[in-house]
Order: C-alpha cells, then sequence, then structure tokens
C-alpha cells in the first residue's frame, strides 16, 4: 500500500533554560494512505508531539517529515499554515470549537481559508455536518450542545475541507463512555467509508482498538522499532 | 479570507461587563479630552478673530492693556489730524477715541458680580467693526445713560434684558438693545456713548483711539509718526496684534489642553491595551486553533487590532456623548491681564467631535498591536496546551 506519511529518523529536543528534554529520539515510521492508526503510549511519552509534528504545526530538531510526498518539515512558518489549511484535518481533546461563533459558523472557518464562494461554503458546511448527525444544529452554539455533539462539531470542521489527513489528539478524552463510542464510530466511518487517512493519539486501549493498527511510544522510541513501509510492519492490535 | 468580523463582534459581546468598563473607561477620558478641545475652541475663536489688521490701536506708551491705557484729549486731536488717515464718505477721519471702564455687575449665577469691560464709543466705533449687529431693541442715543449690550453678557448677568436697567456708581444705565459680536470678544462687552460715560466716569482722557490708515503705506508712516514723537508718548500697533497679545493671557488653557490631550490619548492607549491582554490571554487555545486551522498570524494580528479598534470606536462614541452636555455651558474665564470677564462657548462642533473618535480609533490600534503582536507570536503547540 502507498505510503502517505514518511518520518525518517525524527528527533525532537525542546529547550527549557540551560536544559535540553530529548522528547522524541530517532522515530522512522511510515503511515500507509487509508490507514486509522493509534498512537499509544504513557503519559510523557511524546505522542501529542509526534502527531503535531506530522500535522505541521511543529518542526523536528533533526530528521525529515513528508506527508504525500512533500517534505512539509522543511516549510517555512507561513507555508506550513498554508499547507495544514489545505490537507490537514485537527480533531482536539477540547474540541476547541470557538465559543462566539455557530455550528456552522465553526465548521466554515477552514473553508475561508480557500477561494469557494459563500454559496459553495454553505454547501459543504451542510454536508459536513450531516456526516456527523448534527444537520439540524447548524444555528446552535458550543455552549448549547453536548460534549459528544461538540466533538462532532469539531469532526465536521476537520473534514469540511477534504483534507489529506485527519489528526486527532486524544479525542475521547474528555468524553463519557456512550460519547466516546459514537465518536470511535464516527472514525471509524471516515475511515472505511470515505478512506480518510487517520492518526489518533489515545491512552484508552480500547480506543485504539478501534483503529486498524496500534504502535507504542515510550520514551520518544517507538516499540516496535520501525513501521508502516520498507520491512512489511508487525501488525500490533490491542 | 481573514477571520471573520462577527468573532471580534461575538467576544466583544460576550464579555459584556468587561467591554462596558473598557468602553465607560475610554470614553471618560475621550470626554475630558473633548471638553478640553471644545474649551480651546470657544476660547480661540471668542480672542483671536476680534482684532482687524486694518486698525490701528493707539496706546499709552508701556501699557499692556486698554484698561491701564490713557491717551489725552489734546494729544487724540494731534493724532487726528495726522496724515495717511481714511476719510469717510464725509470727508471725516476713520477715527475712534474709546473709553474702557470695568463694571462689576451682578451675575445671574453669583450674586457678588463680575467685571464686565463697558466701552464708550462714538458712531465711528461701529463704523470700524462691521460686523456688530444690533439684533434687538434699538442703538443707544449719544449723551444720555443707555446702553447696548452683547448677547451673552445679557444671557448671563442679571438686569441686561432690553427695557432693563442696572446700577453702577452713582447712574442707573437703561438697556435699549442687544448686540451680536460675531464671536470677537466684544461679545463679552457692553457699549455706551464716549462722551456720556466720560463724563459720568469723570475721565478726563480717552483709554484708547483706533484709527484706519488708507493703505498700508499710510498704516507704516502713521506707527512710525505715533511711536517715534517723544511728547505723544504713545505707541502704535494693529488691533489684531493687540488683541492676538491678549490671548497669551489665556496660552495656559491652551497648553493645558494640548497637555490633557497628550495624556488623555496614552490613557486611551493604555485602557485598550490592557483590555486586549486580558482578552488575548483568556482565549490563548481559541487562537492557536485558528492557527493551526491555517490562519496566519498576520490574521491573528488583525484580528486582535480590528477587535481593538472596535471597542475604542464604541468608547470614543460614548465619549462623544458624555461630552455633548457640556457643549450647552457657556462661561467665561477671567483674562488674568484684563481682569475683566472672557466669555465664551465651549465649542464642540461635528469636527471636534470626528477628532475625538479618531483619536479614540487611534489609540485602540496603537493599544491593540502589542497584545496582538504577542498573541501572534505565540508558539502553536505550547498555547493548544493551555486550558
Ligand atoms: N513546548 C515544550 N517545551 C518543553 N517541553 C515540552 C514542550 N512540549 C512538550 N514538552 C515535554 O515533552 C514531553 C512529551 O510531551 P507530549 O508529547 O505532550 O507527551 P504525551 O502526549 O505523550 O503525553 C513531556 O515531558 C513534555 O513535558
Ligand atoms: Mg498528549
Amino acid at each position: 500500500m502507498e505510503t502517505l506519511v514518511e518520518i525518517h529518523d525524527v528527533r525532537k529536543v525542546y529547550k527549557r533554560d540551560q536544559f535540553e528534554i530529548p522528547v522524541l529520539n530517532g522515530i522512522t515510521l511510515g503511515v500507509p494512505r487509508g490507514d486509522f492508526l493509534a498512537l499509544m503510549g504513557p503519559s510523557g511519552s511524546g505522542k501529542t508531539t509526534l502527531l503535531n509534528l506530522i500535522a505541521g504545526i511543529d518542526r523536528p530538531t533533526s530528521g525529515r517529515i513528508l506527508v504525500d510526498g512533500q517534505e512539509v518539515s522543511s516549510y517555512s512558518e507561513t507555508a506550513l499554515a498554508s499547507w495544514r489549511a489545505r490537507h490537514v484535518g485537527f480533531i482536539f481533546q477540547m474540541y476547541n470549537l470557538i465559543p462566539v461563533l455557530n455550528a456552522a459558523e465553526n465548521v466554515e472557518l477552514p473553508l475561508l481559508l480557500t477561494k469557494l464562494n459563500r454559496k459553495q461554503r454553505k454547501q459543504h458546511v451542510e454536508n459536513a455536518l450531516a456526516i456527523v448527525g448534527l444537520a439540524d444544529r447548524m444555528t446552535h452554539y458550543p455552549r448549547q450542545l453536548s460534549g459528544g455533539q461538540e466533538q462532532r462539531v469539531a469532526i465536521a470542521r476537520a473534514i469540511v475541507t477534504d483534507p489529506t489527513i485527519l489528526v486527532a489528539d486524544e479525542p475521547t478524552g474528555d468524553l463519557d463512555a456512550k460519547n466516546a463510542d459514537e465518536t470511535l464510530d464516527l472514525l471509524q466511518r471516515l475511515n472505511a467509508e470515505f478512506e480518510k487517512t487517520i492518526v489518533m493519539v489515545t491512552h484508552d486501549p480500547k480506543a485504539a482498538g478501534r483503529a486498524k493498527h496500534a504502535l507504542h511510544l515510550d520514551k520518544g522510541v517507538l516499540a516496535e522499532g520501525q513501521y508502516g513501509y520498507e520491512a512489511e510492519p508487525a501488525v500490533v492490535r490491542t | 479570507m481573514a477571520i471573520p468580523l462577527k468573532y471580534n463582534i461575538g467576544n466583544i459581546s460576550s464579555r459584556r461587563v468587561s467591554t462596558l468598563m473598557s468602553v465607560l473607561g475610554i470614553g471618560i477620558v475621550i470626554a475630558v479630552m473633548l471638553s478640553m478641545m471644545a474649551l480651546s475652541n470657544g476660547v480661540n475663536s471668542a480672542i483671536i478673530s476680534t482684532g482687524s489688521k486694518d486698525n490701528l490701536m493707539i496706546m499709552r506708551d508701556g501699557s499692556d492693556t486698554e484698561l491701564d491705557s490713557w491717551v489725552d484729549k489734546a494729544k487724540f486731536q494731534v493724532l487726528r489730524t495726522l496724515p495717511g488717515i481714511q476719510k469717510d464718505a464725509q470727508g471725516q477721519p476713520v477715527i475712534s477715541p474709546e473709553i474702557i471702564i470695568v463694571f462689576k455687575l451682578p451675575k445671574k449665577d453669583n450674586p457678588k458680580g463680575s467685571n464686565v469691560n463697558v466701552r464708550g464709543v462714538t458712531p465711528m466705533g461701529f463704523e470700524m467693526r462691521p460686523y456688530l449687529k444690533v439684533i434687538e431693541g434699538r442703538m443707544f442715543r449719544p449723551g444720555v445713560n443707555e446702553v447696548i449690550v452683547s448677547r451673552r453678557i445679557r444671557d448671563r448677568f442679571v438686569g441686561c434684558n432690553v427695557g432693563d436697567s442696572f446700577h453702577f456708581g452713582p447712574q442707573d444705565w437703561n438697556v435699549v438693545g442687544i448686540f451680536d459680536g460675531a464671536g470677537t470678544s466684544f461679545d463679552s462687552e457692553i457699549w455706551t456713548d464716549v462722551g456720556y460715560l466720560g463724563s459720568v466716569r469723570k475721565r478726563e482722557s480717552y483709554s484708547t483711539v483706533v484709527i484706519r490708515p488708507a493703505d498700508h503705506d499710510a498704516a507704516t508712516s502713521i506707527k512710525a509718526a505715533v511711536d517715534n514723537d517723544n511728547r505723544l508718548k504713545l505707541q502704535a500697533k494693529s488691533e489684531y496684534q493687540y488683541y492676538d497679545e491678549q490671548t497669551s493671557g489665556l496660552v495656559g488653557i491652551k497648553v493645558l489642553v494640548g497637555f490633557v490631550t497628550f495624556f488623555m490619548v496614552i490613557g486611551a492607549t493604555l485602557g485598550a491595551m490592557n483590555t486586549m491582554f486580558t482578552a488575548v490571554a483568556s482565549r490563548t487555545r481559541e487562537l492557536a486553533t485558528l492557527r493551526a486551522l491555517g490562519f496566519k498570524r498576520r490574521a491573528i494580528l488583525m484580528t486582535v487590532v480590528i477587535e481593538s479598534a472596535f471597542v475604542s470606536l464604541l468608547g470614543g462614541l460614548a465619549g462623544v456623548l458624555l461630552a455633548l452636555p457640556v457643549n450647552l455651558i457657556s462661561t467665561g474665564t477671567t483674562n488674568f491681564k484684563t481682569f475683566s470677564e472672557v466669555a465664551f462657548n465651549f465649542n464642540m462642533g461635528p469636527a471636534v467631535a470626528l477628532r475625538g473618535i479618531l483619536l479614540a480609533v487611534v489609540a485602540g490600534v496603537i493599544g491593540g498591536l502589542l497584545p496582538a503582536i504577542s498573541a501572534a507570536r505565540l508558539p502553536i503547540t505550547r498555547a493548544l496546551r493551555e486550558i
């Protein structure tokens, strides 16, 4: 299968005062197109850091990251912003909806960075909200929605531009079991039906179980060594 | 495309109390500034517009004001015959001997009274100030105790309506007319016949003499003739120059206005800055989310500055509303050079109001810049970790 995300020997070191904190210590990883990958590991193991690098909101200290053939690790700040707008859909633990905008306006935000006109944007917003089952909540504000509904609006916002990859950082971390289940159903459906490539960080084995594959990070290295390309990976299911 | 305006308006209206405080704070600052500007505007138009560059004022050498000047009647006869004075239709020289005496009269809001300049003139005095119009009643007659009163003095002093009379010294004075001085400092005066005023107040000499030279060269030669004649001991300056110098007594007001305006703008800027720093701090994760979605640093910068400018615009509008009542105030101040009242209106025209609003917006933009830069600079990954 074609590799969508290629990560070559990536290291990330944070500097705090004089101390250097190594967070990722040589990660090599390939994510096939159409994969639904769960990144697992204890708190502080570098999961979020790795996801942020893939999503292009952070840059590695060394190593290369390619997404869909583009070396995003070498992009400038501005180029990265444009790239994210076109290629990345973000799903956050705390949903991160804008409280003063209603569901439709929240979902429309990424479309404001495209060339679509108002009518086309409206069409896309309606489609995205219909996919997550909230077509009847267009004009509701985040505070008028339940946590599960908020996360579904956030997912609609993530898919509205039809991005190349979806990144989700603990998407069920703030939800109760029932809403977590529904959210994972939705992610599975996006992967299966719409062939979305998804990378999801989670420390919940049940959530990871819904992914196609799961990888373990510990102290900044992958437990499996390499994954996804070159050598056929050892497929780990939890 | 930029972050939609609804985002700013939504945020401004969602933190209602804090917005109200900021708007009110900036509003009060702008209101004070506008009142100051209105005051300066009023003083300026009351004084500067009085003097004519065509008229020469002759005063005692060494006196700064009309009140401590005197010109003997004999010297007046010398001045009258100087060559170069313009002649009127009847062939008479255009020259006006005037007496200025301070009356202390009771004010409507202050029964103890305040000083008013009473100017004695001949008909020629009116001819030399054609903008002066009797708007009610009639002109005083020569040789009797009749006066005309400026509209502003009528409004603020007791017994100054047409038909009223007031008492000063041993005399009663009958008000027969109201005049309008077109915003000049004559608007703070009472006018009467120079002969009668001089005789009842026992003045042997005039205070000043105003001359209209025939042309520019004549003005120069008359001024030289007066200044250089050691027997006269008089000085000549243009009426305009005289009134311009009088303003220097009120320069204090103008300096104060400039000073206050400067600090008020700084105050409004700091107010906007404080508001936006607080607003941005509580939205760290939200702004990082917008950047993750692909909005650039510039878009974040713009949205914060726009929000700041908008809050300040509301503050500016509130300021205009708060300052509006001062426009109804017509007041006076003592000109410390002449110790008489200068009447003027707080004058906040649309131009002053617009300037206040504009300054508020400028303060908002400048005040918003620092919080905006700090918001745009936040590293996305760290900001996303904020609660
Ligand atoms: N901006 C930063 N500056 C310094 N240290 C950081 C920063 N971001 C993350 N870290 C550190 O990197 C390590 C890994 O963090 P993270 O990737 O969030 O782990 P995880 O998501 O697996 O819990 C942690 O020890 C964290 O404190
Ligand atoms: Mg994490």
